[in-house]
């Protein structure tokens, strides 16, 4: 699935990066715990978090994930995104709560995913 | 032109309370170490550890510097900080275990997974600390496999 369907099934409005999503995403990680992500995604993989500063982007850049989504409608202006990432990195707000869009992901066929492991 | 790797060491000053520097400083870190060619997965758990080990500094020392020192089949990840240092290493080592203040928390960081991550990024680990003085840690990396079995059956001394 590309980042783009998944703004469609999120109803998400793309903060940055919007010439990147035609990323191919197959998992994603949800959290809120910044050495959470970096102990335990694997590269490639969509981060969700509701945990909205600077320091998510720089986290997302440095782990190689394909992109941020957050939750609750929350944001980060673009210019904060750019002037942390280059605008490498696609960052997009979903209305949905983190359940909600987690479920809506997984029955999309989005799996899960474990740094050494993936669950199927 | 590509920088020779015998050579190249990245020096980082880290502040107290600057948490943007800790980011940056891996993120450039890691951008240096693409243009050397190295492996995506060694990239990455080398700016992992930048990362942590500077967020160290930034949450519980009153400043510090971080060094990447990269020698022909190894990176080294130094940092050296002056600050309160670590009573109980062992301890500090355990997943979960925090002493981050709670404003830190709610930056999404202090989860107490800093230094495992660390050692789950690297071959070799040393990390020494003096209360009331400051902490150094010394994170190894083998670019190459045969080193990094070395390492792991002790066999090579760092």
């Amino acid at each position: 699935m590309t980042l783009s369907e998944i703004k469609n099934i999120l109803d998400a409005e793309v903060l940055c990066g919007e010439h990147l999503l035609g990323r191919k995403v197959k998992t994603a990680f949800a959290c809120d715990l910044i050495s959470e992500m970096l102990a335990l995604a694997n590269s490639n993989t969509l981060i969700i978090t509701s945990l909205v500063n600077p320091h998510v982007i720089h986290t997302a850049e440095i782990m190689d994930a394909v992109g941020v989504i957050f939750v609750g409608g929350k944001k980060l202006t673009e210019d904060t995104i750019k002037k942390l990432d280059h605008g490498n990195i696609p960052v997009l707000s979903t209305p949905f709560v983190m359940f909600n869009a987690c479920g809506m992901l997984f029955s999309n066929g989005i799996m899960g995913c474990m740094r050494g492991k993936r669950f199927e | 032109m590509v920088p020779n790797k015998s050579q190249l060491t990245l020096r980082f000053k880290i502040d107290e309370k600057d948490f943007l520097i800790a980011g940056e400083s891996a993120s450039k870190t890691k951008k240096a170490l693409q243009q050397l060619g190295l492996k995506q997965e060694i990239v990455k758990n080398i700016a992992i550890i930048v990362y942590e080990a500077a967020m160290n500094i930034v949450i519980h020392a009153t400043h510090g510097e971080m060094k990447i020192i990269i020698v022909p089949d190894q990176i080294i990840v130094l940092s050296e900080d002056v600050g309160e240092g670590i009573p109980d290493i062992e301890l500090a080592m355990k997943e979960g275990y925090s002493t981050a203040p709670h404003e830190v928390r709610e930056m999404g960081f202090g989860a107490g997974m800093g230094l495992a991550n660390i050692k789950q990024c690297s071959d070799a680990l040393e990390i020494k600390s003096t209360v009331g003085s400051g902490t150094t840690l010394k994170a190894t990396i083998c670019l190459n496999p045969i080193d990094k079995k070395q390492v792991e059956t002790g066999a090579m001394y760092l």
